[in-house]
């Protein structure tokens, strides 16, 4: 029985040579910024940001040149993708279009489509948000409600999605919905839309986090009309769609690294005066912080192989965000110093940060219980 | 992995499932020595890996010994396979030749001294060594410094008096002491042997044992979690017993990774970082695995009667020896402090 692999590998030269020039970009652009505003890591949103990765050709590096990409292979993404975690850079207004909604369309969508958005997206000037959630449709995504009406020239949406990140700035959103209800086979019946965020019909209202932060939405549609020629795939075709988004979304470095900044000043700290207990807390964590950098590495070597590493993606993204959460609690049993919003130290500010965002790092993305469960598959259990 | 490593996985996978039996095993609790297994295990070559084929090894790498070490901790093999692999590297690295026979490696405890002293034109060496693996039934490749440099010694079985002793698992643990004892061989240490390279590589194989004693543990819970009926179906199919073994998996592809990154770093040449590593993140998975399978096994599985606890008193015990886990985690957490917080990143995507 052999259930799951993770094969070492290495990163090729030019991956490699890659590094120096990001890492050197980073220094520019980021240069000395405040390691709280750093802590955001993927949740910062800067739209001149994207723009100058656009100008790099590091967005949509691996796709086709006819639609804006670079044609270079999926491990050169992963080291942009790490290093710019690992800076703690503002990605998110070019993040979620590259790593899924421009997969989606390239593997699903219509010619018209990829030529009129994988462009825009690839040159950091097109922002994406994800309309999967609703009220009541978390983890059974499946039972999900909003429906898409079939009527002359395209769709007449009406439902509510919610938890949507940054659709308050984003352009367009891929969303999924019910073109047809059959109670006995919820999988069935769902399709999926790229649709413009200022459509009429479509109410945005803020979500605010435990932190009084607003990058949730609440998406409200009211007899929004989508033209039939921004459905994306096949009707009904939906379900099978979101499954394989949702495999871009959990294989990546984002899954260990949200913490990491956290980390730099507890090693800060600790190395003014290194006892026997700070040290071992410390080399601690970057055992398990190295041991998930090989893991994650080999997931992205196995998709450079065109294999299909699902379970070992929701193994990484379960140790990863173990990890990720306990950092902070980590810190505090070490340090016990309290985390702060915009006051005391570096440490303090990223650790106050940093100990409200984790609970959501077991959540996004499928919660740590579907995981688990997917893992469980992989194991014969069900 | 290349295809000759695919074979060599093959072999000791059917030859450790034919011969390391419960009886097998039972026996070599009570002290017995398996010898048909040792000839067994010598014969298919595997415990010469590093060895160059001039020298009567396999001429292979680090990477064939974590095959062969992965797969003796799976089985619970009751052998010095892991200890012979290192003492015979130490050996043959160092320009000595290597005899046939199980081989054991000391000090294992980086406070216990040992002394090489010429004596006419060869070497004798005195003091104690605590817990040796199969310190009665082995040779012994010692690493110690004398006159200003590492050397690598061989001392034969029985040189030094033996203080027999054991760890959870019933594998002996001996404290040897040398008294003169008389040096079959010695020479300056070959490259990349330092003074703690006995615990250094110790814990390298032990952090590949445990990495199979996990693969071991996670495939048998997960198949017991479908043999075991209650409340009218496979214990399996509750989401709580779901969860806890997906834990354990997590646990078990971490060690996997951990420990086959530190052997890859062995063959690149300076491993202490990703040895530090593994023995860390390998020792932490084999206490929560230990838990999560007998957990799922209940009350059975804390019998002797069942195979589990052949796995789980080594684990148990295997991730004390050559260092524990906060040892190693202090060791390496000094190193990252010292390099800084903004080495951090440039030196794990180096390595």
């Amino acid at each position: 029985m052999q259930t799951f692999r993770f094969e070492l590998g290495e990163l090729p030269p030019e991956a490699e040579a890659l590094r120096a020039e990001v890492r050197e970009f980073l220094r520019q652009e980021l240069g000395d910024a405040a390691p709280v505003r750093r802590a955001h890591s993927w949740g910062g949103f800067d739209r001149e940001f994207s723009k100058k990765m656009g100008a790099r050709g590091w967005i949509a590096m691996t796709w086709p040149k006819r639609y804006g990409g670079h044609e270079r292979s999926a491990l050169e993404r992963y080291v942009v993708l790490e290093e710019m975690l690992a800076a703690g850079a503002p990605v998110s207004a070019h993040w979620i279009a590259d790593r899924q909604s421009g997969p989606l369309l390239l593997r699903f969508g219509t010619e018209a489509q990829r030529q009129k958005f994988l462009p825009a997206i690839a040159r950091g000037e097109l922002s994406f948000a994800i309309g999967m959630s609703e009220p009541d449709s978390g983890s059974d995504l499946a039972s999900l409600r909003t429906r898409a009406e079939r009527v002359p020239g395209g769709y007449r949406v009406n439902g509510t999605k919610v938890w949507t990140s940054n659709a308050h700035l984003a352009d367009y959103m891929i969303a999924t919905f019910r073109t047809s209800h059959d109670p006995a086979k919820k999988h069935e019946g769902l399709s999926q839309f790229l649709v413009d965020t200022k459509l009429p019909g479509i109410t945005m209202s803020p979500i605010i986090d435990l932190a009084g932060s607003h990058h949730f939405n609440m998406v409200v549609f009211e007899d929004a009309f989508v033209p039939e020629d921004m459905r994306v795939g096949e009707e009904g075709a939906g379900w099978k769609q979101v499954t394989t988004e949702l495999a871009f979304e959990r294989s990546g470095p984002e899954r260990y690294l949200s913490s990491f900044a956290l980390l730099l000043e507890l090693i800060r700290e600790v190395s003014k005066d290194p006892g026997e207990r700070a040290a071992a807390t410390v080399g601690r964590l970057v055992a398990h912080l190295a041991t998930l950098r090989q893991m994650s590495l080999s997931v992205a070597l196995m998709l450079q192989a065109g294999e299909n590493p699902n379970l070992e993606a929701a193994v990484v993204k379960d140790v990863g965000t173990t990890f990720e959460q306990e950092v902070p609690e980590v810190v505090h049993a070490l340090l016990g110093v309290e985390p702060t919003i915009d006051t005391g130290s570096d440490l303090q500010q990223v650790l106050g940060f940093l100990m409200q965002r984790a609970p959501s790092f077991s959540l996004r993305g499928g919660t740590r219980e579907i995981l688990r469960g997917i893992i469980a598959r992989g194991l014969g259990l069900r | 992995m290349n295809e000759l490593r695919t074979i060599l996985g093959d072999v000791v996978t059917r030859l450790f499932t034919d011969l390391v039996t419960k009886d097998l095993l039972e026996s070599a609790e009570t002290g017995a020595w398996p010898e048909a297994l040792w000839q067994a295990v010598e014969e298919n070559g595997l415990t010469l890996p590093l060895v160059p084929e001039s020298k009567g090894g396999a001429g292979g790498s680090w990477g064939d010994a974590f095959v062969v070490a992965r797969a003796a901790g799976r089985h619970a093999v009751p052998l010095p396979i892991v200890e012979t692999i290192v003492g015979s590297w130490l050996l043959s690295t160092s320009g000595l030749d290597v005899p046939s026979g199980p081989l054991t490696i000391a000090p294992v405890h980086r406070e216990d001294r040992l002394r090489l002293a010429r004596a006419g034109s060869g070497w004798r060496l005195g003091g104690t060594a605590a817990r040796v693996p199969w310190g009665r039934a082995a040779g012994h490749v010692v690493v110690t410094e004398a006159e200003g440099r590492m050397m690598v010694a061989l001392v034969a079985r029985g040189a030094g008096q033996v203080k027999t002793d054991q760890n959870l698992a019933r594998e002996p643990r001996d404290t040897v002491v040398f008294d003169a004892a008389p040096v079959v061989a010695a020479a300056p240490a070959g490259r990349g042997i330092s003074a703690p390279a006995v615990s250094l590589y110790g814990a390298l194989v032990r952090s590949a044992q445990m990495a199979g004693g996990l693969d071991y543990l996670l495939r048998q819970a997960s198949q017991y979690a479908t043999e075991r009926r209650q409340f009218g179906k496979p214990i399996g199919s509750f989401q709580v017993i779901q969860q806890n073994l997906a834990v354990l998996a997590g646990h078990t592809a971490a060690a996997g990774t951990a420990a086959a990154n530190a052997f890859r770093a062995a063959d690149r040449g300076d491993a202490a970082f990703e040895i530090a590593v593994a023995k860390v993140r390998v020792g932490e998975a084999a206490g929560i695995g230990a838990s999560i399978a007998h957990q799922v096994h209940g009350a059975i599985g804390f019998t002797y009667e069942h195979a589990l606890q052949f796995a789980t008193r080594r684990l148990w015990s295997w991730r004390a020896e050559f260092g524990g886990e906060g040892e190693w985690a202090a060791e390496l957490g000094r190193a990252v402090a010292e390099r800084g917080a903004d080495a951090l990143w440039p030196h794990l995507t180096a390595r």
